[in-house]
């Protein structure tokens, strides 16, 4: 099926399943532990052995020789694999640094060797034997040092754009704002490590693994292994969690690959948590300069924003300026990303990449000007607001209520009790408010799904989806039982298999609007064999209640199926209406914090998010969306920070005791409001994402209630008491 | 980790014996120290001595009116013993602000006062350490230093103690009760248990080889305001940036002691007599010596400020 005219009213509308609080179909077998996540596959027929990855003591160079004698004559050992014996792979499509194989080391914790043993303990202990030497090469790890040799990178990442001329307005402009940010790289930390289990069967391989994007995984670990796709068969039903982390293929599955291969036996590998850091990708750092021009009234005549980041060669930017391009009106606008090579890790995708640091600097940005005009944060967005896309106005929005989302919460937050700044103290606290605008555009990407009707009248929905805890189960099961007419409790969904039809996958906020509209294609289809075998015509035809009635004919969805059953498959595919139209998601972010005035911690005490996001296809787990990415919003405001040592390339706190994310105690209660809105520009559904969108804007809803309590302007994250302790008032 | 041997010790003499014999051999208490460093084999004993058998997990008054604390009690138990929180009411406190509650519920006396230091470079045994690889130097200096020492370090290492029990126990003058390798006893103040780094930064304490924490007394209650202050990045579960464990008499003297700045609990009495004036003299007494690098630099204002709002609310 193509969407390429906005939905009328179909099948969904009804919302007798779809929009309902559903609670998660697989709820209970994870509560029960009944979910079997990559790592705990386990057939008791099945002698699994287990493999332990090295990861490179060096940044960048290459590896002369590996010693693995000792290795090998250690208990339990049953082989070594190590990047020189494999030689040079062929790296996956996706995949910016190679993950394994040849002497060239390009980045610190590089997979180099994995080493197979009877027992975990026993592949641990021999893996600490291996000698390997070095050549190192100088690298370049330093965003700051290196930021004057960036340059502009590929066109496909669209680095630059512009409208009107932003020179000649801000410098005609009566107020201005010219300001430095930067944000700093970042690591998933998502609870489950990468783990993956291997299992060949002749020239077949199949791979149990964590994995957002199942069809991705699979063509790039068939290219690194030189293989046919149509040979690997990936598995990946239960994800713990994911946050971009996953999207490409890592080195866990290519270890076990080729360690099962050299055994003879399945393997299981996972990355030890110290290594993941330094081995998969993070979220690259950024350095960002923000222009703006207004008018007194507050209108806003010139608008620029910059973003310097680094990444190894062939990779790309972190696209920071995107949102810019499209939140707030101005004639005259430029955005322009550089890209410097650093040897650091990969940097990629993380928890709304773009928009997430993006934000974090513009939102700053606006409450700064808003302050230099004397105007209300808020009254200065809504008055900057633009119905249709700044740089090519006859291009409008398809939806677009960012101004609500403000005024709601502002009302609901008690904005108007928001203190001068640096005035309002609590005991020790001082206390403030902090708004930001949340926007993240709302992707949409081809998804196929499968769904069967059995002589039991049970529908069962398969596709490559995947759940990284998100919720995906769930609203694909609401969408077919909207479609078919059955109670959820008469949906199967199968979920992570590569056997199943491709899907949109999950990330960029796209899965759930992507997934539930092929799995709504695929219905239709259903529908249309169901009818087309009874015989009835399809347009006066009703499927409820379990049944398909036409006029006075009913047939049950059971007998209708029959003994062989019924199926129907398709792909949703997407025509241009994301090129007429600029669809996007938006919200606004009101967050209260308490400083402490001896000790400059800060401590958040309200937080609330109004989302205007399409159809929201399940209160429960969009919400549940929207307030782990407010955690994580939180985090990146007042800790998440990969520190780099610029001497020898590598992030010093590789692990979840020195890379610190929120925990319970940091996190207030959380407010979360939907606007009862549809999109029928996004899909048939006439939703959108709303996942990331939760995180967008987050940290500087934080950074800009840290000023507004203490009168400390930060512009460098995380805000971490270091950088606000001199300028707080004396307590001596 | 490298496979080790095992053995539960039956007496507090036959462990330290079997501890001495064997210089490979370390002690395992509640273990979550010493398994996380085995596992990343920054230990690697090829002997673990198992001394949870022994006993000493009781908490009870000494003679002259004081408190002895048996060297396995959890941490949980301890903090929430009654006499510990009416009388000792800073140990409780900071106790509790360690760590988390399942950590605490495992963790004993003796294992806090020897858990080993949080730099993130001894964590990485790719990276030259002095205190792990003697004589290997040291990579945290002119690298990444935020969360290290400020006061008391050498140019060997410049790590901290990282424990907040500890923080109380020498603000409240405790002594550490140990058994030797022959059965001989020794009461060593805990200001004398850790010894600063020097050119030795692989010699954290004072014990010797075979030596067996057995408890810790604390002197008989000292009145006064018990605070204790941890300045942390994340409200709960992450280690102190500074810490002040204070016990404050109404006149404004007391006994201060300070965490997450030194190799060891870092009390300076002579700063004591100087509290009535304030945390600004107090605290230039504690940092006289102080060499903080670019990173830590907050930490000297920061002790200055915590002190003087643990200072305001002694004054309540
Ligand atoms: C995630 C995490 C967070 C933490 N956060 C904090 C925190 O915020 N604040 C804090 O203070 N601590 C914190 N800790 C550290 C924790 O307090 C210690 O791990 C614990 O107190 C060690 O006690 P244990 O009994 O488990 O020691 P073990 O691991 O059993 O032993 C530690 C050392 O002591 C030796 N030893 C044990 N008993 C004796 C004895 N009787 N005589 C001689 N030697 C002995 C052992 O040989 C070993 O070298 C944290 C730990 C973890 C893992
Ligand atoms: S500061 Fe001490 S513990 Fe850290 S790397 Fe240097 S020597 Fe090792």
């Amino acid at each position: 099926m193509e969407f390429d005219k906005p939905a009328t009213t179909n099948p969904i509308d009804q919302l007798k399943v779809v929009g309902k609080p559903v609670h998660r179909i697989d709820g209970e077998s994870k509560t029960t532990g009944r979910a079997i996540y990559a790592y705990e596959w386990h057939d008791p027929k099945v002698a699994y052995a287990y493999g332990y990855p090295v990861g490179s003591s060096i940044a960048k160079g290459r590896v002369l020789s590996i010693d693995s004698a000792a290795v090998r004559k250690a208990p339990g050992v049953l082989g070594v694999v190590t990047t020189l014996d494999v030689g040079d792979l062929e790296k996956g499509k996706y995949n910016t640094a190679k993950l394994f194989g040849g002497s060239e080391v390009q980045h610190y914790h590089q997979a180099v060797a994995v080493v197979i043993a009877e027992t975990f303990e026993q592949a641990r202990a021999a893996a600490a034997l291996i000698r390997i030497d070095y050549a190192a090469e100088k690298g370049r790890f330093d965003l700051k040092a290196e930021k004057t040799s960036a340059k502009t990178p590929e066109p496909s990442t669209e680095p630059e754009s512009a409208a009107g001329d932003f020179q000649a307005a801000f410098s005609a402009a009566p107020i201005t704002l010219d300001a430095e940010y930067t944000t700093p790289d970042q690591s998933h930390a998502m609870m489950e490590p990468h783990a993956s289990i291997a299992a060949w069967n002749g020239d077949e391989i199949t791979l149990w693994t964590s994995s957002q994007m199942i069809d991705w995984w699979r063509t790039d670990l068939a290219t690194t292994l030189g293989i046919e796709k149509e040979k690997v068969h990936l598995m990946s039903p239960f994800i713990g969690g994911g946050f971009g982390g996953k999207l490409f293929l890592r080195a866990d599955a290519v270890l076990a690959a080729l360690a099962a291969k050299k055994i003879g036996r399945p393997v299981k590998v996972a990355l030890p948590r110290p290594m993941i850091p330094n081995n998969t990708t993070h979220r690259p750092a950024t350095i960002q300069r923000i222009r703006i021009g207004a008018e007194r009234s507050g209108k806003i005549t010139a608008i620029a924003h910059e973003s310097w980041s680094g990444d190894l060669p062939g990779g790309g930017p972190e696209p920071a300026v995107m949102q810019t391009r499209l939140l707030y009106a101005g004639e005259n606008r430029i955005t322009a990303m550089k890209l410097a090579t650093l040897d650091l890790p990969e940097g990629n995708a993380m928890r709304a990449p773009g928009e997430a640091p993006g934000l974090m600097a513009l939102e700053i940005a606006m409450d700064e000007m808003a302050e230099k005009l004397g105007m209300d944060p808020i009254e200065f967005r809504i008055l900057n607001d633009t119905q249709v896309d700044p740089e090519n106005p006859e291009r409008p929005f398809s939806y677009r209520d960012l101004v609500g989302c403000l005024k709601l919460g502002a009302q609901k937050f008690g904005w108007d009790k928001r203190p001068r700044t640096g005035t309002k103290r609590e005991g020790n606290w001082m206390v403030g408010m902090g708004v930001a605008a949340a926007f993240r555009n709302n992707l949409v990407m081809p998804s196929g799904a499968r769904v069967k009707l059995d002589a039991e009248g049970t529908v069962t929905v398969e596709t490559d989806m995947t759940d990284i805890g998100t919720g995906s189960y769930t609203i694909i099961a609401q969408t077919a039982a909207e479609m078919m007419g059955v109670t959820v409790d008469k949906v199967a969904v199968q979920l992570g298999d590569s056997r199943f039809p491709v899907s949109a996958g999950s990330g960029g906020q796209f899965g759930a609007n992507s997934a539930t509209s092929g799995v709504y294609a695929a219905c239709v289809k259903l529908r249309e064999a169901i009818t087309a075998k009874l015989g009835i015509n399809s347009t006066d035809v009703v499927f409820e209640d379990g049944q398909v009635k036409s006029g006075s004919r009913v047939v049950s969805l059971a007998e209708a199926a029959g003994p062989d059953g019924l199926v129907g498959e398709d792909t949703m595919e997407w025509g241009d209406l994301t090129k007429t139209h600029q669809q996007s998601t938006f919200g606004g972010h009101f967050v209260e914090v308490g400083v402490d005035v001896a000790t400059g911690e800060t401590r958040i005490r309200r937080m609330l998010a109004v989302c205007a996001a399409g159809r929201i296809l399940n209160p429960i787990t969009a919400r549940s969306q929207v307030i782990g990415a407010m955690t994580m919003g939180a985090g990146g405001a007042l800790m998440e920070e990969l520190s780099v040592d610029t001497r020898h390339g590598f992030f010093v706190n590789h692990d979840l005791a020195g890379y610190e994310v929120p925990v319970h105690a940091d996190i207030p209660h959380q407010e979360v409001i939907f606007l009862d809105e549809t999109d029928p520009y996004s899909s048939p559904m006439k939703a959108k994402g709303v996942g990331e969108l939760g995180l967008c804007g987050v940290s500087a809803a934080i950074a800009n209630a840290i000023y507004n309590a203490t009168g400390v302007r930060v512009r460098d994250y995380p805000i971490t008491l270091d950088k606000l302790l001199e300028k707080l008032p004396d307590v001596a | 980790m490298r496979a080790f041997s095992y053995e539960r010790a039956t007496s507090v003499e036959a462990a330290a014996k079997a501890a001495a014999r064997n210089p490979e051999a370390k002690f395992i208490a509640g273990g979550t120290n010493i398994l996380d460093l085995m596992k990343l084999e920054i230990e690697q004993p090829s002997h673990l001595i198992d001394v949870n058998g022994l006993g000493l997990d009781t908490i009870e008054k000494t003679s002259d009116g004081g408190l002895r604390i048996g060297a396995f009690v959890r941490n949980t138990d301890l903090a929430a013993n009654e006499t510990v929180r009416r009388d000792y009411a800073l140990l409780s406190r900071a106790l509790v602000a360690g760590a988390s509650g399942q950590l605490r519920n495992k963790a004993t006396t003796a294992g806090n006062l020897l858990q080993r230091t949080r730099c993130p470079y001894f964590y990485d045994p790719n990276q030259p350490c002095n205190k792990r690889q003697p004589g290997s130097g040291c990579s945290a200096i002119g690298g990444f230093t935020r969360q290290l020492g400020v006061v008391g370090v050498s140019d060997a290492c410049i790590a901290t103690h990282p424990s907040d029990m500890a923080v109380a126990m020498r603000a409240l003058d405790a002594v550490v009760e140990t058994t030797g390798a022959t059965g001989e006893k020794r009461a060593i103040p805990i200001a004398d248990l850790h010894r600063l780094p020097g050119d030795t930064p692989h010699i954290e304490t004072v014990l010797e080889r075979g030596e067996l924490i057995t408890g810790v007394v604390l002197p008989k209650p000292a009145g006064g305001k018990h605070i204790y202050r941890k300045v942390r990045d994340r409200a709960s579960y992450a280690f102190a940036l500074v810490s002040v464990g204070a016990v404050v008499h109404p006149d404004g003297t007391g006994s201060i002691a300070i965490g997450g700045i030194a190799p060891k609990p870092w009390r300076i009495e002579a700063a004591e007599s100087e509290l009535p004036k304030g945390a600004r003299t107090a605290s230039a007494i504690l940092l006289a010596d102080a060499r903080p690098t670019e990173h830590n630099r907050f930490k000297v204002d920061l002790v200055e400020r915590t002190l003087g709002a643990v200072l305001a609310e002694a004054r309540g």
